[in-house]
């Protein structure tokens, strides 16, 4: 039986000055399915997906999303899709309550009303372990309590494709695992791209990795295949 | 009713009672107090909430102040349809800034904004047979009357004041606890995270633009109608300064800080024009030392210490 | 008069404002490239320049030469210390962000203003030239004995508005040199290109900032002085050369040297030309909305890719 794919870029390039970030990149993903996206440091998977939720435009190429050519939307349509993305680097309402950030996430789809906006707000951040800090100035938390509020932002929006960047780092042990069963849970409705760099996370979560390096895919599998795969090897130990 | 509902509409009780309390001076001052606070009130929709600092604002004053002016002196239009004009003309004339203005961000936005005001102005002086230039012309008592109230009475101007403000008062409650106020706040704190959480941010600027420059346009038809006087001061870059300088002062992001800056420097000038006529000596230090030591404002203060539910 | 001598005019007109505005935009643009910053201030270190001038050729009287090289001395580094010392005590403590520095440079111009105006009072008041002969232009005309020359009535110009164009060419000089070939201009530049590297270098960049913001004030002071025997020196009169500076060094493209160069020269002569044929206040509308469709359409190219 194959699955619908949600997901699909078609000769996908982005090319900064004479760099080439990404080069004609042809990339599927089936509804449903946790796909981990790893390789080397300046890989261009960030790029990727930035690409993917529009804060960059393609230079070349399509994208494809849910039936949709969304190539040239503009990315708060893209959101209202249902791509939801989480910053590699934390990007979080500074100055507002972390409560008030969740809000924000959740209230384009659940409408103004006060009462239905706290109840899913706080029901959000009990999963991801914060609803003790709801009051809290979201500046004010540690890095690692930042992150969980961006991962709590991105379940906000009910996407269907949550696009998640390096989201555990500088999560301790203890809350990568809390990560690991989120996601999974997360996972029955919803497809899930994860770039990752703990293979360790990986391995838990994902149903099949994408390795990109310089910019291309250079292989793709079940974790075990990739685990085997000399290219893979070769890459992480020649980058 | 929350509490931040019954504090502003205490507010408004509260100044319409000082009516029949102030001696006449202190109550024409506050007449036009609340006026310029509405121009203030615009101002803090772009800049504290939206995050927009626009140098040009006088421009949007100008606009609706000149818009109602001209109809009645070149059309010999009444007071209410003129009013109307300045307000669509306010309009169409911040839609047409936003539209142009909003493709630059921060340093560049400023100058821009500070360009079309000066141009606005230059133009006023340029259009010199119709506008009669720095001079500026006025307004006859005959003609300011709308619906057998008589606007240069001066109870009757209070409370005509005291309206427009207590819309505008009120409708910025309401805006700031909807949704779309929220959106621009968000568009304030981080304007990429927003438009990853699907706002599309640029529509909402425009929103800020067009209404700020409505509320400076309606402020200044008022003034011109209220008052009597329309002049090419009001579109100077000096009174582009002054609804930054009251917001500053009085709270940035805060519903009531724009009325507390403007009743507090009008009286700080009042007060020191009696031993100096460099009144604009006050605004500059003023400015300097809240840009160093107090960012927050008056009501910033007051909400951070013992207010927190203060919209 | 026709047309011709009377272009001539327009054009020399044009040189002399051309020449005061280069020095004064390349003041701005020199802060706005080091340090990022925007001073809505400089038209006022202009004013300051010029009642300084005012004060100094006042104070010390004797020849008209020994006040104005006086005053051309010090009226520009008076400023120069005065701008130093507020970006030491005030836009040092903002970090200079650009937002928050451009309020407070606001704040400045209205206390500057204000207090040369308790002090100095609101009258215009002159500096006498140190030379001024009249130097008359010949114009030609084709006649039924060919090409003849004459002196037309009007068409003329002084020693000392050419003076102020030389100046100003040696003074724009002067600063290509110190940026271009000074150690100090070597610091300048690597502050502008990157501040954190520059303070990983251990390039002491807040009092690089102090200095720019002196030394840029001080350009438009020395612009002044050399304005004030031609236009009387009067607490508003910084406003005009803050506006064209601005739409110079925008024009010009910020930070730019070159370009600031290349536009004052344009708009000083293109203002001083239009403003003899048609209204200047025509030729101000004209150049503020240039400049606001400059910034709207080419945003990224003028002002480099530094959001607020």
């Amino acid at each position: 039986m194959a699955a619908v794919i949600l997901l699909s870029t078609r000769g996908l390039s982005r090319h900064f000055g004479g760099l080439r970030a990404v080069e004609n990149v042809d990339f599927d993903l089936p509804e449903g399915e946790i796909r981990a996206l790893i390789g080397p440091n300046g890989a261009g998977k960030t790029t990727f997906v930035s690409m993917l939720c529009g804060r960059i435009p393609a230079s070349n190429g399509q994208i494809t999303f849910a039936g949709r050519d969304v190539t040239r939307m503009p990315a708060h349509k893209r959101v209202q899709m249902g791509i939801a993305y989480t910053f590699q680097i934390t990007s979080i309402f500074d100055a507002l309550s972390v409560r008030e950030n969740v809000e924000l996430s959740v209230q384009r789809c659940l409408g103004a009303d006060r009462g239905q906006l706290a109840a899913a707000s706080d029901a959000l951040l009990e999963r991801v372990g914060l609803l003790d800090r709801a009051e809290q100035v979201a500046a004010d938390m540690a890095y690692g309590h930042q992150r969980l509020l961006e991962i709590a932002m991105g379940l906000g929006q009910r996407p269907r494709l949550l696009i998640l960047d390096e989201p555990t780092q500088g999560l301790s042990d203890g809350e990568i695992a809390d990560f690991i069963r989120l996601i999974r849970e997360v996972a029955r409705d919803t497809t899930v791209l994860l770039i990752e760099h703990n293979i360790d996370v990986v391995m838990a979560l994902a149903q099949k990795i994408t390795v990109m390096n310089f910019g291309a895919i250079i292989a793709e599998g079940t974790p075990e295949e990739i685990h085997a795969n000399e290219v893979v090897q070769a890459a992480y130990l020649g980058g | 009713m929350s509490r931040a509902l019954t504090f502003h509409i205490g507010a408004i009780i509260v100044l319409a009672v000082l009516q029949f309390i102030l001696p006449v001076y202190h109550s024409g001052n506050l007449a036009r107090i609340m006026v310029l606070a509405v121009y203030a009130m615009g101002y803090n929709v772009m800049f504290g909430y939206t995050g927009l600092l626009s140098l040009g604002h006088a421009m949007f004053f100008a606009v609706g102040m000149y818009g109602a002016g001209l109809s009645i002196r070149l059309f010999d239009m009444a007071a209410a349809p003129a009013f109307g004009i300045g307000i669509i003309a306010s309009i169409l004339f911040s839609l047409g800034v936003g539209l142009l203005a909003l493709r630059t961000i921060g340093v560049a936005f400023m100058i821009v904004t500070l360009m079309f005001s000066q141009a606005i102005y230059l133009l006023i002086l340029y259009f010199n047979p119709l506008t009669r230039g720095d001079e500026g012309f006025v307004i006859p008592q005959a003609v300011r009357q709308v619906a057998g109230f008589d606007l240069s009475d001066p109870t009757t101007r209070y409370f005509a004041a005291l309206l427009l403000f207590a819309i505008a008062l009120l409708g910025m409650v309401w805006l700031v606890r909807s949704r779309t106020g929220r959106v621009l706040v968000a568009i304030r704190e981080n304007e990429e995270r927003a438009r990853m959480l699907g706002y599309d941010s640029w529509a909402h600027k425009l929103f800020a633009v067009v209404l700020s420059g409505t509320m400076a346009g309606a402020a200044g038809a008022a003034y011109g109608l209220l008052f009597g006087s329309v002049g090419a001061s009001f579109a100077e870059v000096p009174f582009s300064i002054l609804p930054l300088l009251y917001v500053l002062l009085g709270g940035p992001g805060t519903v009531i800080g724009p009325f507390v800056g403007t009743l507090f420097m009008f009286y700080l000038r009042d007060i020191s024009s009696s031993f100096t006529d460099a009144h604009l000596l006050v605004a500059g230090i003023v400015l300097v030392l809240l840009t160093m030591y107090a960012r927050r404002g008056i009501m910033g203060v007051v909400r951070e210490r013992w207010a927190k539910w203060l919209p | 008069m026709e047309f011709g001598p009377h272009l001539i005019l327009a054009i020399l007109e044009g040189l002399v404002q051309a020449s005061v505005l280069t020095l004064t935009a390349l003041g701005l643009s020199l802060v706005f490239g080091v340090m990022r910053v925007v001073n809505v201030a400089h038209g006022e270190f202009f004013m300051l320049g010029a009642v300084f001038a005012y004060g100094v050729a006042n104070s010390i009287g004797g020849a008209p030469v020994v006040g104005f090289v006086a005053a051309l001395i010090v009226a520009p580094l008076l400023v120069g210390v005065l701008a130093a010392a507020a970006d030491w005590l005030i836009l040092r403590r903002l970090d200079h962000d650009p937002e928050r520095t451009i309020v407070a440079t606001i704040g400045m111009l209205y206390v500057i203003q204000q207090i040369t105006l308790m002090t100095y009072g609101p009258d215009a008041h002159p500096v006498t030239p140190p030379f001024n002969q009249r130097i008359a232009i010949p114009w030609f005309e084709f006649t039924d004995k060919g090409l003849e020359f004459y002196f037309p009535w009007g068409l003329s110009t002084t020693s000392y508005k050419l003076f102020v164009v030389a100046a100003a060419i040696v003074a724009g000089l002067g600063v290509w040199l110190l940026m271009a070939r000074s150690r100090l201009g070597l610091i300048l530049r690597a502050t502008q290109l990157d501040r954190e590297t520059a303070l990983a270098f251990g390039i002491p960049v807040q009092r690089v900032y102090a200095l720019t913001f002196g030394f840029g004030a001080a350009l438009a002071a020395l612009g002044a002085v050399l304005v004030v025997p031609i236009q009387q020196a009067h607490y508003l009169m910084g406003g005009d050369p803050l506006l064209l500076s601005f739409i110079v060094v925008i024009i010009g493209g910020l930070g730019s040297l070159r370009g600031t160069v290349l536009a004052a020269i344009l708009i000083g002569m293109s203002n001083g030309i239009i403003s003899v044929f048609f209204s200047p206040t025509l030729a101000k509308i004209l150049a503020t909305l240039l400049v606001a469709m400059v910034l709207v359409y080419r945003p990224q190219g003028l002002f480099g890719k530094k959001p607020a």
